[in-house]
């Protein structure tokens, strides 16, 4: 029953988006196109949270960290190489290699909690403080000025494997986003089922119980917190696809966001975190038109009334009043 | 000779901003355990009443240390009743709650006032120190600094109010039980870590731009500080604000500002990882 | 209220290619690219006033070639992401003839890549570091060339040969100290101190005891934003002002002035294309009608950003009438053939080479929150982005080159 149900969501999602990848192009005009490839890549974001977080109960104030990586380590891999479809492996790499570090040092230090929360900002404004300081042109790895402030606008996109003078267009680009997102949604998925993933919920559960039973509690957190990093690389390097990397990938305002979509599509799910990072991105853009009311003000007080109204966040509440109804 | 006097007073300087901008956001965690992370927004809302006291017409000094706690003070008692009595005990929750509540004052604000204030000019004139000149109001800042923790800590330590206070932190259900109305101690706790916020905002006004979003440059520098510091809540930030505060200025001085600044939060990590309750769950243990 | 009007009559926006003379009244469209919240928006209000202001005179003069103009401005809220966004969307949705964009070096590179990919022409009206070379793009605004070049020898005869300079850590801050330290060498003086301040630093008390230590007969501030006005003030609060004077590079481009008090501001010296009390009769002229149009939302102009976003749109007018179309290689061409404007900062006149402009220069003192002209130097050209870019000869370049300045 429970596998069943897995793989149904699984190829329902990936339906969804392939529908979607050859429906929107059709209908949506570029600049729609540009903003729905960035709402794309901000849900893979949103996915490795809500895996950490959710599953993992490691509740990750840097995740926008291994996003940033993934953004410069894709743009200064592309640059350099020329074929931009090398630089993939390589924003895959270190934002990886940077969560396995970092996980190393906290759950090897039995560092947990709130503490936990603090070294994981802490690293993400070092990053920020780091880049942001690089406008020098003495700060350049090969044929890429890492750029301080100003990042690296002049990011190259992706070209069609092994013919570098082609870029793809946004359209293609789109499409790209669309099948990393149903990918990591499926590979979650997988996470979830295997041996590995049953034992990161079980820590989640109850750490000391797990580890009477003989888990390392730690390998195993270092593990989805690896995961996670990776697929926030990922995020990142689709969002350097069709915007451009900068500074304000690692800052604190990103971490916030990321923390906000999983809460409020609902701790513990998967598909409740990408339909928050969508609702809330399009909530922030409409907030943007609004002539006299501050974005900032509608964003906060939609929060907090979220925080307070549906503490377990949309999924699990709707998911509760539908089967409220069901029962008799 | 005054050289190593003018950067002592420096560091001194640096170390008192860090600890006074943090000291309301360790009252409020050190007593509720609740994250504030509107702490920046209390800080910038001190700032902004001070400024629109002066404007007012209001003393310098009344609009500083009295107006400006008295206000961010009320607000806090408000925001507690509000959000915060609604989710004690859940830390994530109320980090978000906070989180949210501060774009919206950010927001509010900037509504109201738009984004830059003229300010006002530091007060005190300036003081030689050899061959130095620095700003009288930079050595006030510091003594501002000790009297308001001295404050604090006596109160905590020598009055009844405190002895309660100071019970409900170290076991709620206990003082509970022994008749302590804990709701009313911790609704007190937050309006005062507000009001405290509300000075340090109005008194660190002069040295820094007073705009809507001054509190996004405070906070994890102030969260970084407080949990540090660990579980004692006075000794715990003291501590971890001398360190820290002249790591940071030592580090500016010897190379850059970023520098200084990424020394600062490399030492703080550095500290977690040893001591992975914060200093004070290893040393001052007794402490307050 | 007139601007909603015209966004709203700019709904139909006819693709470019389509200008039949049935099509004749159809708006041109106008974007503008401006920070109008967030920590720039002190230098984005006035640029943004001063667009609008110009294209509702174009307007009141019946428009261009038989067309009137709509502009729809964006507010990127002092967010480089969303200046990409809003530069694809006026490209690719508003097929917009022109956009006037970008108010620091870091949004000008952000969206010069953008339009150029999308074939749609680009202003950038601020003054800035210098070393653009891109047919696509129009730099209205000053160089180091033009202001640094005066301002560093008129100091430096006045004050000393020491020069401690302070600069925001980002291309304007870095390039800009560059030149700093090449005019104060060629004009016999010494660079005893240069540090770099990100955009967010509040706290410059450290700096300022470097500075004693160092002890220059002159700081030169290359600082940008509202987090760096701290450092004004704490400079007077330490006893500084009188000790040891400033010069800027970027004060008045803005509303700094206005915000520091006198005792904080007064007596430092900036120079820029462009001062709101320059004492000619255009200027006075444009003033008496910039303020009975905005009545008393009339915002102070300060130094030159907001003006040259006035005098580029008059440029780019200049191009259409001559070209008579607003097909893009057809207004390049024109606006190359030396198009100029007489206006309020006095006669500007495009460089056919370089897409920058050749001004009148000023240098002023701030005096009780607003600026006291004391040298102007008519007619400077470009010449720092004139020895490094030739768009002549290579039509096809889009770079930014950084002028190699020995250090």
């Amino acid at each position: 029953m429970e596998r069943r149900r897995a793989a149904f969501q699984s190829g329902l999602a990936v339906f969804a988006a392939a529908v979607a990848a050859w429906w929107l192009p059709q209908v949506l005009e570029l600049f729609s196109i540009i903003n729905a490839t960035v709402y794309t890549a901000m849900a893979v974001l949103a996915l490795s949270l809500a895996l950490v977080w959710g599953f993992g109960g490691i509740l990750c104030f840097g995740q926008a960290a291994f996003f940033g990586l993934g953004g410069y380590a894709y743009a200064v891999g592309a640059l350099n190489v020329g074929d931009t479809t090398w630089a993939i492996p390589i924003a895959l790499l270190v934002p990886t290699l940077a969560a396995a570090a970092l996980g190393y040092v906290m759950f090897y230090g039995r560092i947990s909690d709130v503490y936990m929360g603090v070294i994981t900002l802490t690293v993400t404004l070092i990053l920020f403080n780091f880049i942001n300081s690089t406008a020098g042109e003495e700060w350049r790895i090969g044929a890429a000025p890492l750029g301080g402030f100003n990042g690296i606008p002049a990011t190259p996109p992706l070209n069609v494997p092994g013919d570098p003078g082609t870029p793809l267009t946004p359209e293609q680009i789109f499409v790209v986003a669309l099948a990393c997102l149903a990918g990591c949604y499926v590979l979650c998925k997988l996470i979830l089922r295997s041996h590995f993933g049953r034992v990161v919920v079980a820590i989640r559960e109850n750490e000391l119980r797990a580890s009477l039973l003989g888990y390392d509690v730690r390998l195993y957190k270092l593990g989805i917190f690896t995961i996670g990093g990776a697929m926030a690389g990922l995020a990142g390097m689709l969002f350097a696809n069709c915007v451009f990397v900068s500074p304000t990938m690692f800052s604190l305002a990103y971490s916030g966001q990321i923390i906000i979509w999983v809460m409020i599509g609902g701790v513990g799910t998967l598909f409740g975190p990408v339909v928050g990072a969508m609702l809330l991105q399009a909530l922030t853009a409409w907030a943007g038109t609004l002539p006299d009311i501050n974005p900032n003000l509608i964003l906060g007080l939609v929060l907090v009334v979220a925080v307070l109204a549906i503490p377990r966040g949309l999924q699990p509440t709707l998911a509760g009043l539908l089967r409220r109804r069901e029962a008799p | 000779m005054d050289a190593i006097l003018a950067t002592g007073i420096q560091a001194l300087t640096g170390i008192a901003s860090l600890l006074l901008v943090s000291l309301g956001l360790a009252i409020v965690f050190g007593m509720m355990r609740v994250i504030n992370l509107a702490h920046g927004e209390f800080l910038m809302l001190g700032a902004y009443s001070a400024i629109l006291a002066v404007e007012a017409g209001v003393n310098l000094w009344v609009a500083m240390l009295v107006v400006a706690p008295v206000c961010v003070g009320l607000l806090g008692a408000v925001v507690e009743r509000l959000v915060i009595r609604r989710l004690y005990g859940r830390m994530v929750d109320t980090m978000l709650a906070t989180w949210g509540l501060s774009l919206a004052l950010i927001g509010a604000v900037t509504m109201a006032f738009g984004n830059s204030v003229a300010g006002f000019s530091a007060p005190l004139g300036s003081v030689q120190i050899g061959a130095y000149s620095t700003s009288g109001y930079g050595l006030f800042l510091i003594g501002a600094t000790v009297v308001l923790l001295l404050a604090v800590w006596m109160v905590l330590r020598f009055t009844p109010v405190g002895l309660i206070a100071r019970g409900t932190m170290q076991n709620a259900g206990m003082a509970a039980a022994l008749g302590v109305p804990t709701e009313r101690v911790y609704a007190l706790s937050f309006a005062a870590g507000a009001a405290v916020s509300g000075l340090a905002g109005a008194l660190m006004a002069p040295f820094s731009g007073v705009v809507p979003t001054m509190g996004t440059a405070y906070i994890a520098k102030c969260f970084i500080t407080v949990i540090t510091g660990g579980a004692a809540m006075l000794a715990g930030t003291a501590t971890a604000a001398g360190l820290l505060g002249s790591v940071n200025t030592i580090g500016t001085f010897a190379f850059t500002p970023v520098l200084g600044e990424v020394l600062m939060l490399g030492v703080a990590i550095v500290l977690l990882r040893l001591l992975p309750q914060g200093i004070t769950g290893r040393f001052f243990r007794r402490a307050l | 209220m007139h601007r909603r009007t015209l966004l709203a009559a700019g709904g139909l926006a006819a693709p470019l290619v389509m200008q039949h003379a049935a099509l004749g009244a159809d708006p041109i469209k106008v974007v503008g690219i401006h920070d109008a919240s967030g920590g720039l928006d002190i230098y984005g209000k006035p640029m943004i006033a001063c667009l609008d202001f110009a294209v509702e005179e174009i307007n009141a003069a019946g428009g261009l070639i038989g067309r009137p103009l709509a502009v729809t401005n964006y507010d990127p809220q002092s967010n480089i992401q969303l200046y990409t966004q809003f530069a694809t969307q006026a490209a690719t949705k508003d097929k917009a003839a022109v956009v006037h964009a970008g108010i620091t070096s870091a949004s000008r590179e952000a969206i010069r890549p953008v339009l150029k990919r999308y074939n749609t022409l680009y202003f950038y009206n601020t003054q800035y570091e210098g070393g653009v070379c891109d047919r696509n793009a129009f730099c209205t605004g000053s160089t180091p060339a033009q202001n640094v070049s005066r301002l560093v020898p008129h100091v430096m005869k006045k004050w000393g040969k020491k020069v401690y300079i302070l600069a925001a850590d980002y291309n304007y801050g870095q390039i800009t100290s560059k030149w700093v330290t090449k005019f104060t060498r060629e004009n016999g003086g010494e660079v005893v101190g240069l540090d770099f301040f990100p955009l967010d630093v509040t706290n410059f008390g450290p700096a300022i005891q470097k500075i004693q230590a160092a002890k220059p007969d002159i700081v030169m501030s290359v600082l940008v934003g509202g987090a760096h006005i701290s450092f004004y003030r704490q400079w007077a609060a330490a006893g500084m002002k009188s000790r040891i004077p400033m010069v800027s590079t970027t004060l008045g481009g803005g509303n700094e002035s206005l915000v520091l008090s006198p005792e904080e501001g007064d007596g430092i010296i900036c120079a820029f294309s462009y001062f709101q009390e320059v004492d000619t009769p255009a200027n006075k002229a444009f003033l008496a009608k910039f303020k009975a149009k905005l009545g008393a939302s009339t915002p102070y102009l300060g130094g030159e950003l907001a003006m040259r976003s006035y005098v580029g749109v008059n440029l780019w007018a200049e191009g259409v009438r001559r070209a008579k179309s607003i097909d893009r290689m057809k207004v390049i061409e024109a606006l190359e053939s030396g198009v100029s404007f007489a206006g309020p900062p006095g006669l500007t006149t495009l460089d056919p080479k370089t897409h920058h402009t050749t001004v009148d220069v000023f240098i002023a003192e701030v005096k009780n929150k607003g600026f006291q002209v004391l040298e102007t130097f008519p007619q400077s050209p470009p010449s720092d982005t004139q020895s490094v870019c030739d768009l002549q000869k290579e039509p096809n370049a889009s770079k930014q080159v950084v002028v190699d300045i020995k250090t």
